[in-house]
Formats: C-alpha cells, sequence, structure tokens
C-alpha cells in the first residue's frame, strides 16, 4: 500500500504529506506517502493524490510537462479504478474545462467549468480565504469519505475560482459566501476538495483517513 | 458562512521565541513548536511566525522552525521577516509555509511582490503594509520598525500590491504597534475598503474590544496579535468568544 503524492512543479507538497502520514498513523493504515514525479510510481501506488496551487492553465502545463503522467493517471484512475483525490485546484483539474485568463481543457473526469467566483454581495473579498462551514449535498452525506464530517464542520479555502457541476449528484458539499461555492466533488473511484484537507485540522485529517480506507 | 480568522504572531529570534509567557503546560516556553502547538490547541485560525533574526549566520534556524511546525498543527502558516528574493520564498515554501509575508522587499522593489505571486501564486504571497497616520486622511508607509517614513502614500501602495499579484494584506498601524491602545482604525478600514484582497489588522492589540474594532469598524478579514497571546494576557479561546458575543462569525470547535 503506497500513496503516491504527484510532485509536477506547482506549490509545497510537504504539509500534504505530512497529513497524510498523520491520517495514516492515527487510522493504522500502513500506508508509505510518497511525493513523486515518477508517473511509475504513480502506477504502482495503490492511492493517487493530486494537489495543485496557481492558476489552472499553469497546473495543467505542469501536469502535461511530466511525460506521461496524464496517461497512467487516466489509466490508472479511469481504467483501473484506484482511489483518486484532486486537492484544490488538483480537484479543478478534474473538470471538463477551466475559465481562469485563459479556457483550458482538464481532465474532463467530472462534467463541469471552473468559473471565476462572483459573490451577490460585492463587500465579500476574492480570494475566498479562511474557515467556512461545510453544507453536505444529499450525495456527501453518504459517501463513506465524508464518514464522520457533519454540516457545519469547518475546512480552510483559499480560492478565486470555483467548480460548476454539471451533475448535482456528482457534488458532495458546498460552502455559503455570496452563493454557494462547490467545496468538494467524487464520482465512483474519485473526490477532489477545493479547500486544503491538509490545512484544516480534524476535518481534513478525517477526511483523509477516510480516503485512505476507502475501498471504491 | 465564512468565519474571521484570529491569527496568533510569534516572534523569532534564531530559532527561539523573542518574549512569551511561561505557560506551565510547556516544557520548554522559548521552543516556536511548542507555542504554535499550544495555539493549535487552542484554536488559532492560522500562525505567523515574524522572524527578526539580525545575524545572516543564523537565517537558517527558521527553516527548522517552519518544518517541525508544519509536522505538528494543520493549519495555515505565514512566515514573515527577511522575505527579500524568490530563493527566500522557495526555502520556506519547501520547508512547510504556506504563505510568506513581504514587507521591506516590496517597497523597495514592488516588482518582486509581482515576480513572486507570479512564481508561486498569489495565494502564497502576504504584503505587509507597516504604515501610520501622517494627516488627516494621510496614511504613510514607514520602514525599520516605524522608524524610518518613506513618502509613499499606503492606501495607494496597497492598490498596487493588490494589482501586482498579493493575496492578502497585513496592514500594521505602526503609530500604534506595541501601545496596546488597539488598531488604527482610519488606516485599516480605509485600505480594507479600497481593495478586493483580504486584510489582516495588527498592531496594538490590547483589550479584547480592540479585536472586534478591527472586524466591525476597520472592516479587517483577519485580526492578528502577539502581545496578548505571548504574555497570556488573553486565551485564544477568549478573543473568540468575545468577538462571537459581539457578533462576530469565529470558528469553533
Amino acid at each position: 500500500m503506497s500513496v503516491a503524492i504527484i510532485d509536477y512543479g506547482s506549490g509545497n507538497l510537504r504539509s500534504a504529506a505530512k497529513a497524510f502520514e498523520r491520517a495514516a498513523r492515527e487510522t493504522g493504515f500502513s500506508n508509505d506517502i510518497i511525493v513523486t514525479d515518477d508517473p511509475e510510481k504513480v502506477r504502482n501506488a495503490s492511492h493517487i493524490v493530486l494537489p495543485g496551487v496557481g492558476a489552472y492553465a499553469d497546473c495543467r502545463a505542469g501536469l502535461d510537462a511530466v511525460t506521461g503522467m496524464v496517461d497512467v493517471l487516466t489509466e490508472q484512475v479511469i481504467k483501473g479504478g484506484k482511489p483518486f483525490f484532486g486537492i484544490c485546484v488538483g480537484m479543478q483539474l478534474m473538470s471538463t474545462v477551466g475559465r481562469e485568463f485563459a479556457t483550458t481543457d482538464g481532465l474532463d473526469w467530472v462534467a463541469g467549468e471552473v468559473v471565476a467566483i462572483e459573490p451577490n454581495d460585492p463587500s465579500l473579498k476574492i480570494p475566498h480565504m479562511g474557515w467556512n462551514e461545510l453544507v453536505l449535498d444529499p450525495a456527501g452525506k453518504s459517501h463513506p469519505v465524508l464518514n464522520g464530517i457533519s454540516d457545519g464542520d469547518h475546512a480552510y479555502f483559499v480560492h478565486s475560482y470555483h467548480m460548476h457541476v454539471s451533475n448535482p449528484d456528482q457534488r458532495l458539499a458546498s460552502v455559503s459566501y455570496g452563493g454557494d461555492l462547490t467545496a468538494m466533488i467524487g464520482r465512483d473511484n474519485m473526490i477532489g476538495t477545493q479547500f486544503h484537507p491538509e490545512k484544516s485540522q480534524k476535518t481534513g485529517l478525517t477526511i483523509i483517513g477516510n480516503f485512505l480506507g476507502w475501498k471504491p | 458562512m465564512l468565519k474571521t480568522r484570529v491569527i496568533p504572531c510569534l516572534d523569532v529570534k534564531d530559532g527561539r521565541v523573542v518574549k512569551g509567557v511561561n505557560f506551565v503546560d510547556l516544557v520548554d516556553a522559548g521552543d516556536p513548536v511548542e507555542q504554535a502547538r499550544i495555539y493549535d490547541a487552542e484554536g488559532a485560525d492560522e500562525l505567523c511566525f515574524l522572524d527578526i533574526t539580525a545575524s545572516s549566520d543564523n537565517r537558517d534556524t527558521i527553516f527548522d522552525v517552519v518544518a517541525r511546525t508544519a509536522e505538528a498543527c494543520f493549519m495555515p502558516v505565514t512566515v514573515g521577516g527577511g522575505v527579500r528574493t524568490l530563493e527566500d520564498i522557495r526555502k520556506l515554501l519547501l520547508a512547510g509555509a504556506d504563505k510568506v509575508s513581504i514587507n521591506t522587499a516590496a517597497v523597495k522593489n514592488p516588482d518582486f511582490v509581482r515576480e513572486a505571486a507570479r512564481k508561486f501564486g498569489s495565494q502564497c504571497i502576504v504584503v505587509s503594509i507597516d504604515a501610520k497616520s501622517t494627516g488627516p486622511d494621510r496614511f504613510e508607509i514607514f520602514t525599520h520598525g516605524g522608524r524610518e517614513p518613506t513618502g509613499i502614500d499606503a492606501v495607494a501602495f496597497s492598490k498596487q500590491m493588490v494589482e501586482y499579484g498579493a493575496g492578502e494584506l497585513l496592514v500594521t498601524s505602526m503609530d500604534r504597534d506595541g501601545t496596546q491602545a488597539g488598531f488604527n482604525i482610519p488606516l485599516t478600514k480605509t485600505i480594507a475598503d479600497a481593495v478586493h484582497v483580504p486584510v489582516i489588522a495588527s498592531g496594538g492589540v490590547g483589550t479584547l474590544d480592540h479585536m472586534v474594532e478591527g472586524v466591525r469598524d476597520a472592516h479587517a478579514s483577519a485580526v492578528l496579535a502577539a502581545s496578548i497571546f505571548h504574555f497570556g494576557t488573553y486565551r485564544i479561546r477568549e478573543v473568540k468568544d468575545h468577538m462571537k458575543a459581539a457578533g462576530i462569525p469565529v470558528r469553533e470547535e
């Protein structure tokens, strides 16, 4: 059992790795946590994590720049059914298309598009930054990765763009910020969080722990 | 609903906490990581380290502090003090910092902020605005701990920094810092109302009401304080309880 956190030049992965290590210890899963840019190691992992910070197009370009990575992801996640976790822009990349600066194709695993946050209250700040309360969607209430998470639990967000999910059954949770924003998505063997579980204290560690024990 | 953040700041010199109260539950009160753990357990929403190490020989001590904190605390960590080059930022982020706060380097070379935001993303670039009132509706940037005037208008500079990619502004009332007389409300409010990014109010907190004023009157998205937490005047829980009673949404869990 090993968890591959994909390193494609997008931000600091140390805190993500530390959070997965802690959650693995606390939940008793003997998962090795590896941070890697090697598609072979991703192929051999039992769980795959795609983090990401910055702009959608930059992250997509960064992922494409790692030879063979998108192919291995498609093979292992779509065909192989391995548990997959996208974080922040890593979640956004699961969408059909991103409209940050330019229009950029996503992985198109979860139908939807990533657009600028436009709160209905002009006094609200952009980025949406800080702790917000999760509101679980019907699909989220029964999702194993959200076991132990309730409406009102706090998660840490920092983003200026958000995802419109085409199929409501594939949105697991939202938050309220001048309208509702997608907080978590999922289908089959894959989940994604707009928030940072590695920065969300107990809520985040619970979700990571559930993911490590998930048998989709 | 998005919650107002309460951020304790630790002043760190040569890898040690500069000032602080010896909480009975601390093994080593001088260890910033011990202090960070306490703040974490008490419900701090983020942590801030201000590195005031003077000697360049000891600058690396902060990396160890950040790395050890990242192993123990799963919340956002900002590091400020001496952030002057893209390499400084890269090393702090790799050590486990989530954001860096840029101060003097932004005043000396505003383009540095643009480069930093382009390279690492706006989400991790905080620009620290140290300012004083120098007349009615006149706010000026000061450097060197508030001793050196720059002639730069703080509001115009704040807007410029946001335009260059700062994801957040840390506005310190230098005419209030250390006085415990409360934030400079007109300064903080003028900047918070002029930019679309979150503003953290800092400098001068002495009472629980000051925290409320920073949000209610100065429109800050977060409040930062060092001394009142260091010296144990107030615990984080007390601050949050007081803010909640004043109708400000805070995270409680």
